[in-house]
Parts: C-alpha cells; structure tokens; sequence
C-alpha cells in the first residue's frame, strides 16, 4: 500500500515543458546572406511552447488539437523517447526528464505507450508470441518460462486475442487485431500509465468501438492512468476525463470533458469543436477561422492564436496570455476572456 | 433521366491463383445536381466505385459487367479517346491527397491551363483569366500570384481549394470526390465542405461524396448509399439513413458512433471484421456479423428492394416489412 501523500499527488506532472527541433544543425546551413553580410542563424521548429499540466491517477487526459500543434511530441517527451529543450517532467514524485537509461528502466515497466500505426508498431519478424514475451521476460527476469507463457496468454485472453494465434506473424491479422496485439503488448508488463498516441485513428468506424472499450475495460480493471492523444474530439468526449486543447506547442484550454463540451471558452476550442460533423447536422455548421496554422518555425509574438481570431487586439499581438483558472475551474489561456470580451 | 445511371456494375482483379470480385453487381441512379454520399468502411469498395464510374480501374482490375450511362451514353463501352472527352470535363474527381494530384514540377498556372487548353480551344491569355476566376471562387487570395506558385509552396488546405477549382474548370455536371479531406485538419475540413457544398449547389454540379465519415455524409448530402463487402447494402434519402437505419450494419456503424452513447459507457461494437475480398462469405456478406442472422442469411443472398423511400439487402427487413403488412391488412 502507497501512502495516502503520494495517492493524491498527481502521477503525472509538466513543469514548463518545451521542446525545440533545430533545422539548422551545421555550421554551414547556419550562415546566412542579408542585406549584404554574412549573418549567423539558426531556425528552430517550437513544437512545445512552455506547457504546464497535470495527470491524475485513475484519470483519462485527452490531449486534443491540430497536426503540428505539439501533441505527439508532449507524449514522447513524457515517454522518454525525446529529452526536453526546458522545462521539467515528474512522474510520481521524482524528477524524470533527467535520468540516464538504466536509471529509466524500472519507469519504462509502469509507463507503456500504445502508438498509432499497428502496421509498423509491431515486429514483421517476430511472432506474437514472441513480440509479447520479450518485455515480460526482460522486466521480470525473475519469471521462469512457463510463468511469461502463462502472463501473456492472460493478457492476450482479456484484449480478445486467441493464445492459440501466437504463433502467428504481424502481417496476418487486420489492422484492429494488431491494435489488440499492441495494447496487449503494453499491458503485459502491468503497467499504471499508458500513454496512447492517437491509437484508434488508423482503424475503421466498427473497429474502433472495439478499441475504445477495450482500453476503458483495462482501465476500470487495471486502474491505469491514460494520456490520449487524439484529433477526435467525439472520442475526447466519450472517453476523457479531462481535456487539454493545444495550438501551436501552447496550453489553450484545460477543463474537465463535460464542462469543455459544454461550454468551451477559448476561441479556438469553440472553432475546434463547432468543426465536428454531427450526425443532426444537415449543412456544414462551424465557426469560420481567417487563414490557416501558421509554421511553429516562426511563433509569433504575443497569442500564438491571434492571427485566425476574430477577437485579438493589440494586447494579443504584444503579449502571451497566460492559463488562468475560471469560475468553473477550467485554465484558459485568452485576453479576451480574461477582459470578458467574449461571454462565456 | 438520371444524370447517372448505374446498373449491375461489376469490377473484378485477376490475382494470380483467383478473380476476386470487388464490386458486386452495384446499381444506383444520380440525378442532375443531387448530391449523394458512398459510405462504409475501408474495404468495402467506395474508392473503386468512384475510380469505376471515370472507368480509370487499371490491371489487374476490370469492369467485368453492367453499364454506366452517363448521360445515356455507356462509360463502360467507350474507347479511350472518348473517355478523355469525359474525364475532368464533364465529370471530374477530385482525390484524397492533393500533393499526389498536383503535378509537382509544374507551376499551379500551368497546370490550370493545360487542363483548360486541353478540352477547349482558348489562348493562353483567356485560359489564365479563367483559371484566375476559378481560383477566386474558391476564396484563394491574390489568385494571380497564385499561378506562379508551386504545390509545395502552399499549405494542405489550399492546394485542396485549388484542386476544387481545377475539378472546376470546364463546369462539369458532376463531381465525384473520393474522402476529400480526410488528410487535413477539423477546421481546414469544415471550410472546404462548405465551399464544396456552395459550389454544387450554385454551378447545380452533382456531386458522389465518398467517405468514412457519417457526419460529413448527413451535411453534404441528399442520398446515402451505405457499402459492404463489395454491395449496395442500403440506399435512401440522408435523413432517413441518420435517423432511421433499417440494415443491421448500418445500424451498427451509426451506433457504434462514440456520440451514440452516454460519455464512460461501453460503446455499441460490432464484432468481428469486415470480410476480405478474398474471403466473402456465402449468402449474406455480413451474416457472420449480424446479430439477426438465420440460415437463409447464411446461403442465400439477399437481394436489394425497395421499401417505401429506401433500398435495402436484408432477409429481416424484408420478414419485417412483410409482417407490418400483414398486421396492416389483418
């Protein structure tokens, strides 16, 4: 048994967290010709812009927004698989981003991720079988072979995959079959985070449906600790427990799922889900953006958002709006909420 | 008459060791300007019926039976000459990638402009006025830069409003737009199918939207027809489709919608996959998946009636239906 200090504190936490890729790595890509000198430049893509955020134990954190807006490269910063250009990770108490390799294996036990494409997440050369019981075997040295079986014929029973297919290569199974696989795959180190990385975009309507319960029956079972990362917003609403809405690497809106689909206040959240298609819907029926996602090469100054918003003002060209907490509880990070120019 | 009457259309591919059939014995009818949407999942033969109606199915595939009268004439009989005729200038596609479409190495302006001296005897200078007006239309900005412009140097979303406006060119009289915007954004897709919409209906364009996406399908459109396996399974106004499905896997595609049910809850699945092509069962194609599936299901194919405003290929819908009847006049 935890004690009861680290059972509320959260499992999950970002301090600041950034992250740049250089474009221009080399000296010689670097220099520049302007305005008749030579000039030293390097660009830089901001894919995480300072984000602050929090995951709870028990708790589904959706992580939704457009491509480019940062949100895969959040779950492999928390994954490990990037270091942070600044900014600090906490996993249960302790300070993550720092570790060395052999100081992160006993985390990558608790801490699985589930990626998008089971087409080029699983090994073609290997057996499901075998692709199952390499992470058992190498976290639970202890286990003798029989016991490994034993687990991932368990696991394999309770994703809906027949122990008896282990002999079986990736490439014959359906894509929602090697989902399955995949999520099997994460589950049978018994971890108590996963991390899922837009895991059912790949997979047809039927499909799916499949998926999602799935992982919502492995975390009322298992008691895990998700952050998904979709585009979807219908499957955000069904599925998460709180929401963070990302533009261009920046926290805009953080809220609980109800209270977000109900009453999302940042201009582009209310964009974002008035984008959706419903079914009653019979014309397209969405808040009209000027213009398109600007490169995160070049952030602008102040609002990342400013240039597709139909409230920015000056303020939201010169200054950066900070996440502030609203009556309802949710963080939104806009000036024109924050001097009530858009009634919430 | 229909603008486009489909009849018993079948597409096969000779494997190597088998013929497997892709399209099985498809009939459906689009009116001048009607706006219909082609469903189902991946697999289920809406991307080949879209290249099948332009007759642009390559080998191994081939139009095995049916017809395809366009305008009364047979797409399926012409000859390649007379396809060209056809082909982005009295139907035109417009596909789901647009780096794929664009032609890389070619200016935006060119590539309008051949299209445009292609099919119509114009100088240069008129092809470039129209294709500026194109462009305007659909609201890209400062359309006579744009014509100098490459692909790569526009963002997703535009080039896909400048392939709307090349699908546009020569003021076709039907559309057939294969999963148009699944490659972008939310927002980007919002905009564009409202664009698309406006357009059929100012330029009274008909338009075969084919997508995933039962949404898109309920603003878009006035018909649905719903694909499974290969066949028509469903066909009827949109409306009546969303809100009152009648084949068991049309049912089970809009139920299994995560909006469908409350927020935590199990969702609606439903089990198994959709068959291969190599692999359809007999009878009923998705007789394994159904939950109503009898032994006639198992062997015998249903075949496609009408009932009332709707078609459908279901032995249980037809027992139903029968039955209401006989309570009717009992």
């Amino acid at each position: 048994m935890k004690d009861a200090i680290t059972q509320d504190a959260p499992l999950l936490k970002l301090k600041g967290l950034e992250k740049r890729f250089e474009l221009d790595k080399g000296l010689l890509e670097q220099i520049k010709f302007k305005n008749g000198k030579l000039t030293r430049e390097a660009r830089a893509v901001h894919a995480v812009n300072g984000i602050n955020l929090t995951a709870n134990r028990g708790e589904a954190l959706c992580v939704v927004g457009e491509s480019g807006c940062g949100k895969s490269t959040v779950a492999r910063l928390v994954a490990g698989l990037l270091t942070p250009s600044a900014g600090e990770i906490h996993y249960d108490g302790s300070r993550i981003d720092t570790l060395g390799r052999r100081e992160l294996l006993p985390l990558r036990k608790k801490m699985q991720m589930v990626f998008q494409n089971p087409y080029s997440s699983l090994n073609p050369r290997m057996t499901i079988q075998q692709a199952l019981e390499e992470p058992v075997s190498h976290h639970f040295p202890k286990l003798s072979r029989a016991e490994v079986r034993d687990k991932v014929a368990e696991v394999m029973r309770s994703v809906g995959v027949d122990p008896s297919w282990g002999k079986r290569y990736p490439h014959e199974f359906s894509g929602g079959q090697r989902q399955r696989i995949a999520i099997a795959r994460a589950l049978t180190v018994d971890p108590e985070f996963v991390i899922a990385d837009e895991p059912i975009s790949a997979l047809d309507v039927s499909i799916q449906a499949q998926i999602l319960n799935l992982m919502l029956e492995a975390k009322d079972e298992r008691g895990l600790t998700y952050l998904f990362i979709t585009h979807d917003l219908s499957v955000v609403q069904h599925f998460g427990t709180r929401v963070a809405v990302l533009y261009l690497g920046t926290l805009c809106e953080l809220s609980d799922t109800a209270t977000l689909f109900e009453n999302p206040k940042h201009p582009y959240s209310r964009a974002l889900l008035s984008a959706v298609p419903q079914l009653k819907d019979d014309k397209p029926n969405h808040i009209r953006l000027k213009g398109e996602i600007p490169t995160p090469i070049e952030m602008p100054q102040g609002c990342p958002f400013q240039s597709r918003c139909a409230f920015a003002t000056n303020r939201c060209q010169a200054e950066k709006p900070r996440p502030l907490q609203q009556p309802d509880g949710s963080l939104v990070a806009c000036h024109a909420v924050e001097e009530g120019r858009i009634d919430a | 008459m229909s603008l486009l009457s489909v009849r018993d259309l079948t597409v096969k591919f000779a494997m190597r060791d088998q013929t497997v059939t892709a399209l099985n014995q498809i009939s459906f009818d689009v009116g001048r300007g009607e706006r219909i949407g082609i469903v189902g999942e991946s697999g289920a033969g809406k991307s080949i019926t879209g290249f099948s109606l332009l007759n642009l199915i390559s080998k191994p595939g081939f139009i095995a039976g049916g017809e395809i009268l366009f305008d009364g004439q047979d797409i399926a009989k012409m000859k390649e000459a007379e396809l060209r005729k056809i082909r982005g200038n009295r139907m035109a596609m417009i596909f789901q990638d647009p780096m794929v479409t664009l032609n890389p190495v070619l200016t935006i302006g060119q590539q309008m402009v051949e299209t445009l001296m292609a099919h119509r005897k114009l100088s240069r200078a008129e092809a470039e006025q129209i294709a500026v007006l194109k462009l305007r239309e659909v609201y890209i900005p400062s359309p006579e830069e744009r014509l100098h412009q490459y692909p790569h140097e526009l963002s997703g979303g535009m080039r896909q409003r400048i392939i709307i406006a090349i699908a546009l060119l020569l003021d076709p009289q039907l559309i057939i737009a294969d999963e148009p915007t699944t490659a972008l954004d939310v927002t980007i897709q919002a905009d564009i199918m409202e664009l698309l919409l406006e357009l059929c209906q100012s330029n009274k364009v008909g338009l075969i939207l084919i997508t995933h996406d039962l949404g898109v399908v309920s603003q878009m459109t006035e018909r649905t027809l719903v694909m499974y396996a290969g066949r028509i399974i469903e066909n009827g106004p949109t409306r009546e489709i969303i809100n009152d499905p009648q084949h068991p896997y049309t049912q089970g595609l809009i139920n299994a919608l995560p909006q469908q049910t409350l927020p935590g809850h199990k969702l609606k699945q439903i089990p198994g996959n959709m068959p291969a092509l190599t692999d359809i069962p007999p009878g009923c194609p998705f007789s394994p998946r159904c939950s109503y599936a009898t032994d006639r299901c198992r062997s015998e194919r249903p075949r496609i009636s009408r009932y009332g405003t709707v078609e459908v290929a279901c032995h249980e819908v037809e027992r139903l239906l029968k039955d209401e009847k006989k309570e009717m006049t009992a």
